[in-house]
């Protein structure tokens, strides 16, 4: 078998490994990694900053199903990029990060650039090492893209130190080899995923589900992480049976079904989060009981069985002990209960429903989402943009958001009628996220039109990775919703905090968005009357050569509602009818 | 709890694949989830490729099941079983030096035979002594000579085997 140095070996396993891209910013420790890219088939993208790279690598696994990858050095590089592993961790998104590290025989010296990585990311990796020899290099990779893609999706970590890479050190030397399916197997010994459900439990399930009378399918992230999608719709329309959908599911079930009851939780519609509350079961699919969604914990759906369906036995039980637990895959466990429930004799076997069906009908008409459209002079309205943005962008557009307020009004009024059409952060709620997982998206999914909304707060966090995107000629487009406030930040003050408003002014003109756009060598356009929205995204549609920024004027004061407020019990949702009425 | 036995502690046996910084993802584990570990003991088996950690751990401060499966979410755990006290051997080993002037240096002398003890070093005005045994055992010799005056004390923390006669009743708490 032929010599090659760790910096090949590594290389070539990510091209066995099917990476087309890979996300990185190149520095002392990963240098000999670097050399052999320039041979290799694999796109590079420079990043600005590595914290850019983690999100790409996650915007991209969002939109591809595929793992993303990321590649930076040791020290600072490493803990930059601690933010992406651990959001990646949060929502589950395959990642494999690469970090270089000092030699072997200059860790623990405090070297320069040295630092733990392997003990700082320990806790927000799924599963991460520090590779020692050369010859380990080819089953590391191949381990770290499995356990990134299988069971529950996680981000893992591989950390190189720089002997083993460097051609000029005979440490680096190892002969060329692949694993096999049974070696990788043989080599995890503790790691077995399970994925089918057990039979008994399903039929257990399908049970419950023909017995109900006030079902709601409660769909999380594990939906889109399973490919599950075609498999809920078949589920849902089989029952006959609502859906949520939650904030890492929006898509996974279309909205403009006549099933689905759009978004729970927090900022969730008033019909969804009462549905739920009301129901007496709740088929729980990849979701996992989160806080913004359960409200006060021993107040949630207190009459519901609970089903749920989870690849991690670990959230089976976390929060809410499930009448019928099942671990196993979504998808293969949907395609059994749909089976199941045939067995039984499907819909014609459930009771009847209609009472149900006609709560949930009045409470969609009684508390639709809404908001006041703004007087001639005013700022722009926020949902307002957003159903402009909405209505004049292909079906099958990819929506990126940050985290605050404009991330809960896109998800609110967007529709999502496809799945793997929605890109945020769930569970860490980073902030500055948007701009560069729209560019992951973009370079995952270069056929589709990618938005990104951000606010002005977060896309101060992240915009020189503008500068990537015009630089790479990946043309994403970004709506910033600018009220010059931290808006959901401010929202709380507000409302919980007798409006004292403490840190959270930003100004709207300072920086100029506009002018840091064209700086960053993007289209930039300023928008402050309603009749100025349309042109302007139009004219953002029709560029496709560079990066596009629309800095959208909009009212600091809007608020998005509903809202339970934090600690409160679901009952308690704050509509924008109630409040009006609170407020006059 | 004082006696270390009582049935809210629960011993797990978890083997683990014998990697660099395996110890370390455990005790982070237990750490940022918030449980409590009352003791920790680990060695390699019989296989080199595994080592065995038996720890006992404090159930109060969190639901043992979901202890258990957040354990075996790391890659490197490869089996978890948890061990009833009831239908286990347990054995734990103590070292300690007591304060022993000469005129009751022949009460401790007796002590220690009677447990089965055995006395390391002999000072002046001190005995070092070990003993080894089931853990009710060395705590209560632990407590017969607490009035002596203990000058230094270290407990391995338990290890322990499912019984050999009552194995097929121990309780494998698997997760798979």
């Amino acid at each position: 078998m032929p010599q090659i140095n760790g910096g090949q070996a590594l290389i070539r396993a990510l091209e066995m490994e099917g990476v087309e891209v890979i996300f990185g910013l190149p520095g002392g420790a990963i240098l000999p990694v670097y050399d052999p890219i320039i041979d290799s088939p694999i796109r590079h993208i420079l990043v600005r900053h590595e914290q850019g790279a983690g999100h790409m690598a996650e915007g991209f696994a969002h939109a591809t199903g595929r793992p993303g990858v990321a590649m930076v050095t040791s020290g600072p590089a490493a803990t930059n990029i601690v933010t992406p592993l651990c959001d990646a961790y949060m929502d589950s998104i395959p990642i494999v990060v690469i970090t270089g590290q000092v030699g072997t025989p200059s860790i623990g010296t405090d070297a320069f650039q040295e630092c733990d990585t392997v003990g700082i990311t320990r806790s927000v990796t799924k599963h991460n090492e520090l590779v020692t020899e050369a010859a380990d290099i080819p089953r590391a990779v191949r381990e770290a893209f499995h356990i990134a893609t299988t069971g529950r999706p996680g981000p893992v970590l591989l950390d190189i130190p720089k002997d083993i890479v460097d051609p000029k050190n005979p440490r680096s030397a190892l002969d060329w080899y692949w694993p096999s399916e049974a070696e990788l197997s043989a080599g995890l010994p503790g790691y077995k995923p399970t994925t089918k459900g057990h039979p008994r439990k399903i039929k257990d399930a399908a049970e419950l589900i023909v017995q109900s009378t006030r079902p709601v399918i409660y769909a999380g992230g594990g939906i889109l992480k399973a490919r599950a999608a075609e498999a809920l719709l078949e589920l849902a329309e089989l029952c006959d049976i609502p859906v949520v959908t939650t904030l890492m599911a929006r898509g996974a079930f279309p909205d403009d079904h006549r099933l689905c009851l759009g978004m729970p939780g927090m900022h969730g519609n008033y019909t969804a989060v009462t549905s739920m509350q009301n129901s007496d079961l709740l088929i729980a699919l990849g979701s996992r009981f989160d806080d913004r969604v359960t409200g006060k914990i021993p107040n949630f759906a207190p009459e519901a069985k609970i089903i749920h369906v989870d690849i991690d036995p670990a959230e089976l039980g976390k929060v809410r002990r499930p009448d019928v637990p099942i671990v196993g895959d979504c998808r293969l466990v949907i395609e059994e209960l749909v089976r199941a429930v045939k067995d039984l004799g499907g819909a014609s076997a459930q009771p009847d429903r209609s009472t149900w069906k006609s709560r949930i009908s009045g409470w969609q008409e009684k508390y639709p989402l809404t908001y006041e459209q703004s007087e001639p002079g005013d700022a722009l309205k926020p949902q307002f943009v957003l159903e402009q943005l909405r209505d004049t962008t292909p079906d099958d557009t990819i929506v990126v958001a940050g985290v605050g307020q404009h991330q809960m009004w896109t998800s609110q009024y967007w529709k999502f009628n496809h799945p793997y059409t929605w890109v945020n952060s769930g569970g860490l709620g980073t902030m500055g996220f948007a701009v560069p997982a729209a560019i992951g998206a973009k370079v995952g999914r270069p056929d589709r039109m990618v938005w990104a909304v951000d606010g002005d707060g977060c896309f101060q966090m992240t915009a020189q990775e503008l500068v990537t995107a015009a630089t790479e000629r990946i043309p994403i487009k970004v709506a910033i919703l600018n009220n010059a406030y931290l808006g959901m930040v401010r929202q709380w003050q507000e409302m919980f905090y007798e409006e004292r408003y403490s840190e959270v002014y930003l100004s709207p003109d300072l920086p100029d968005y506009k002018l840091w756009a064209e700086a960053m060598g993007c289209i930039g356009i300023r928008v402050e009357a309603p009749e100025e929205v349309q042109p302007a995204i139009d004219k953002a549609n029709d560029i496709d050569d560079r990066p596009v920024v629309i800095e959208f004027r909009t009212d600091s004061r809007e608020k998005v509602f509903p809202m339970v407020p934090a600690g409160a019990s679901n009952d308690d949702i704050i509509t924008f009818q109630s409040h009006r009425e609170v407020i006059q | 709890m004082s006696d270390g036995i009582g049935y809210r502690h629960h011993i797990l046996s978890v083997l683990v694949e014998n990697k660099p910084g395996v110890l370390a993802r455990v005790a982070g584990l237990f750490a940022r989830r918030g449980y409590n570990i009352f003791s920790l003991a680990v060695a390699p088996t019989e296989d080199e490729r595994f080592s065995r950690l038996t720890i006992v751990v404090d159930v109060e401060s969190a639901p043992l099941e979901q202890m258990v499966k957040q354990l075996f979410k790391l890659i490197h755990v490869v089996k978890i079983t948890e061990l009833d006290p009831r239908e286990s051997v347990e054995r734990e080993l103590l070292l300690v030096t007591v304060s022993a002037a000469a005129d009751i240096r022949g009460q401790i002398i007796e002590l220690v035979q009677v447990f089965g003890g055995r006395i390391l070093a002999v000072g002046l005005d001190s005995l070092t002594i070990s003993i080894e045994g089931a853990p009710d055992k060395v705590d209560d010799f632990e407590e017969l000579l607490r009035p002596y005056g203990i000058v230094e004390l270290q407990r391995t923390g338990r290890v322990a085997l499912p019984r050999l006669d009552r194995t097929p009743r121990a309780r494998i708490a698997r997760v798979s």
